[in-house]
């Protein structure tokens, strides 16, 4: 399935996919996706482990060959043209890949001599980027002894040591604590506001895509199912409000009532006298159901409105949850090191 | 190229800040060569041989004197008088005794009469070199004995003596190369092939092919890095194994410049075979588990702890195929016969010949990708 981007104008896209697809043996771990990214923008991948996006982004990172299709990143082919993207990007995959035997200020140091940059400027970029990430005070200190979360931090500074146009980010807050996720989102929000840089990141959280994101691409077993912007994509499922209301005594002819309210689109009955009301207007419905309760003379013992999440229109777009679309963990080399 | 030297300052770094892998590369071939080089190739003293005399004649007594002589000088073996031929040999099963010497009843009558006696020597052959030892000493012993007591006039037997070209050489001088190759040895394992599949597993190579590093640049760092460290190993091992083995004159300049580029061509040749044998191979535990199989593949057909002429067919074919057998004969030239580059040069050939087909293999099978 392809779902291209309609509100773009060509020149202006930092990425562009056409049609990209990759195999592993019997496995279709992304089928024929196509999309483009703007620039400036952080453009999201959201989807269960083992729907492809791992195998994607490492497309786009030139670091596993597609079967058919290719991709442009900023402005070079991954295929044909690949040193070309990798001088232009940045990329913290989702394993740590900093040595844990080095120092961070060495981590740093010999990733600047692998973009070619050597002497007073290695140290100077080094020493700027472990003040920006918070780790100036941990310069001589060994990866090991980090953090989870500052290990991160680390990579994000390995990332941006050439000083890429785009960054790539796969799973970047996977396995963090909520603290050091925080400190992850304040990151990518600084890097993309204050530098104006592209960056393109995977998740299976939904709060991280909905709070980070421009863009949102939703992928289940490799292919793009949606893509919007988050508010768009939330207001395109159907009942996009959803009230819990329950009454004392219950009313008289139970969901049929509600039913009848005008701005309800459906009604589910929980059981003890309590409603679950599907809605495209959350807050007229809320005031329809205080009136029934006052002519009815009945006593509203709760009432709580809930706006659609992403979870709902991953739910309305794949016809199931993330937890049970997630892909059975392969022991295949490529497949274990590809398809996450 | 630039970029290689990156994966070298990497390495070199860790190197500088954990030695246990010096260490770890510089054990076994130092301990081999002095429990090796101690324990094997000296003299065989002190064997308890039981002497049963049943002739008690003057020219028995004779035969007595000289063990004794034996005894004396050469301490190849400690007599002791048995009056019974059945209680020396019950002896001798239950390793109180080495061997045992039995002079025949009228064995002196015997041989004045010229009736040829034969005197008995039972061993212990359950060892070998112990049985070997006392037998080739008694040998000596009748010879002398046979020997006539006036010269004649004109010599009767044609007679060998044996000059040796070098000094003396003792075992432990001749393990020397072998345990120098084995250091570069250990260290293409442990400092190139195990290090290189676990960093692999760890992620770490993902992290540099995000990179503009080109496949050549990567191979190239990866294996100068593991040269630097296996040259440092072998020369390690080569100049404290000198000192302790007492080579002599091996301070020599132009000796040592020769020994230096053989350890470089020998390292070249084993981290390149190593690299070939792990570019395809991502699992940690496969270089472990065949670490003590290629060691053994590759050190005891080379020649290293015993000759190749020794050897059957089959395991000298091994030995030819074995770049291990060109180092060890090509340090073995320098260090035991200080015969200068010019002696060395197909061993030299050898070396470079495998290090341009592993690289060339490895590079084949090398994937730039994940």
């Amino acid at each position: 399935m392809t779902v291209a981007a309609e509100t773009q104008t060509p020149n202006r896209a930092a990425i562009e996919v056409s049609h990209i697809s990759k195999r592993f043996g019997a496995l279709q771990a992304v089928d024929n996706v196509s999309f483009d990214v703007e620039s400036g923008t952080i453009f999201g991948l959201l989807g269960p482990n083992g729907a492809g996006k791992s195998t994607l982004i490492r497309m786009l990172t030139t670091l596993v060959p597609p079967t058919s299709g290719t991709a442009v990143v900023a402005g070079h082919d991954i295929v044909h043209d690949p040193n070309a993207v990798r001088t232009r990007i940045g990329v913290i995959p989702q394993n740590m890949t900093s040595d844990p035997e080095l120092t961070c200020a060495e981590n740093l140091g010999i990733h600047a001599r692998l973009y070619g940059i050597t002497g007073a400027r290695r140290r100077e970029r080094t020493a700027e980027l472990l003040e920006a990430v918070g780790l100036a005070d941990r310069a001589n200190a060994l990866a090991a002894t980090l953090s989870g979360g500052m290990r991160r931090r680390l990579e994000i500074a390995r990332g941006l040591v050439h000083d890429p146009q785009i960054l790539f980010l796969d799973e970047p807050t996977t396995g963090l604590d909520p603290a050091s996720r925080i400190s992850v989102w304040e990151m990518i929000t600084h890097l993309r506001v204050q530098q104006g840089r592209t960056l393109f990141l995977t998740t299976h959280y939904m709060d991280e895509a909905d709070r980070l994101c421009d863009r949102l691409a939703i992928v289940d077993r490799g292919r793009i199912v949606a893509l919007d912007t988050p508010v768009v994509l939330k207001s395109s499922v159907p009942g996009a409000s959803r009230i819990e209301v329950q009454f004392a005594p219950d009313l008289p002819n139970g969901a049929a009532d509600l039913e009848s309210l005008p701005s309800v689109a459906s009604v589910r009955a929980l059981g003890s006298a309590t409603y679950r009301v599907s809605s495209d207007r959350g807050p007229a419905s809320a005031t329809e159901l205080v009136e029934l309760a006052r002519q009815q003379k009945l006593e509203l013992k709760s009432l709580s409105v809930q706006s659609t999440s992403l979870d709902d229109v991953f739910l309305h777009y794949t016809g199931h949850g993330l937890a049970e679309a997630e892909a059975p963990v392969s022991n295949n080399r490529g497949r274990k090191g590809a398809h996450s | 190229m630039k970029r290689a030297l990156a994966l070298v300052e990497r390495d070199m770094r860790k190197f500088r800040r954990s030695p246990a892998l010096l260490f770890a590369s510089l054990v076994l071939p130092l301990v081999q060569l002095v429990i090796l080089g101690n324990a094997f190739g000296g003299n065989i003293k002190n064997v308890n041989l039981g002497v049963v005399n049943l002739d008690r004649g003057p020219k028995s007594v004779d035969v007595i004197e000289r063990v004794r002589a034996v005894a004396a000088n050469a301490r190849t073996f400690l007599p002791a008088d048995y009056d019974d031929e059945g209680r020396a040999v019950r002896a001798l099963r239950r390793g109180d005794l080495g061997a045992v010497l039995i002079i025949p009843q009228h064995y002196s009558r015997d041989l004045l009469e010229q009736h040829q006696p034969h005197l008995a020597l039972i061993t212990d052959n359950t060892d070998r070199s112990v049985a070997d030892a006392v037998g080739a000493q008694m040998s000596t012993l009748v010879e002398s004995i046979n020997a006539p007591e006036v010269l004649p006039r004109e010599a009767q037997q044609a007679a060998l003596d044996v000059v040796e070209v070098y000094p003396y050489i003792n075992y432990i001088k001749y393990l020397l190369p072998g345990s120098v190759a084995l250091a570069i040895f250990v260290t293409a394992m442990i400092g190139g092939g195990m290090l290189f599949i676990d960093d692999k597993s760890r992620g770490l190579h993902e992290g540099y092919m995000v990179t503009p590093i080109t496949k050549w640049e990567l191979i190239a760092g990866f294996n100068l890095s593991g040269v630097i460290k296996a040259m440092l190993a072998g020369m390690t091992v080569l100049v404290l194994g000198a000192v302790i083995a007492g080579v002599p004159n091996f301070f020599q300049p132009m000796r040592l410049i020769e020994l230096t580029l053989m350890v470089a061509l020998t390292s070249v040749a084993l981290i390149g075979m190593m690299f070939f044998i792990m570019a395809r191979i991502s699992d940690p535990l496969v270089p472990r588990a065949i670490f003590g199989v290629l060691n053994t593949l590759l050190f005891f057909p080379s020649g290293a702890v015993y000759p190749v002429a020794g050897f059957p067919r089959w395991l000298r074919f091994m030995s030819i195929c074995d770049p291990f057998t060109y180092a060890v004969h090509g340090f073995r030239t320098l260090l035991l016969k200080d015969a200068g580059i010019t002696a060395v040069t197909t061993d030299v050939a050898a070396l470079m010949l495998t290090s341009v087909v592993v690289l060339s293999g490895a590079t084949l099978l090398f994937r730039r990708t994940l």
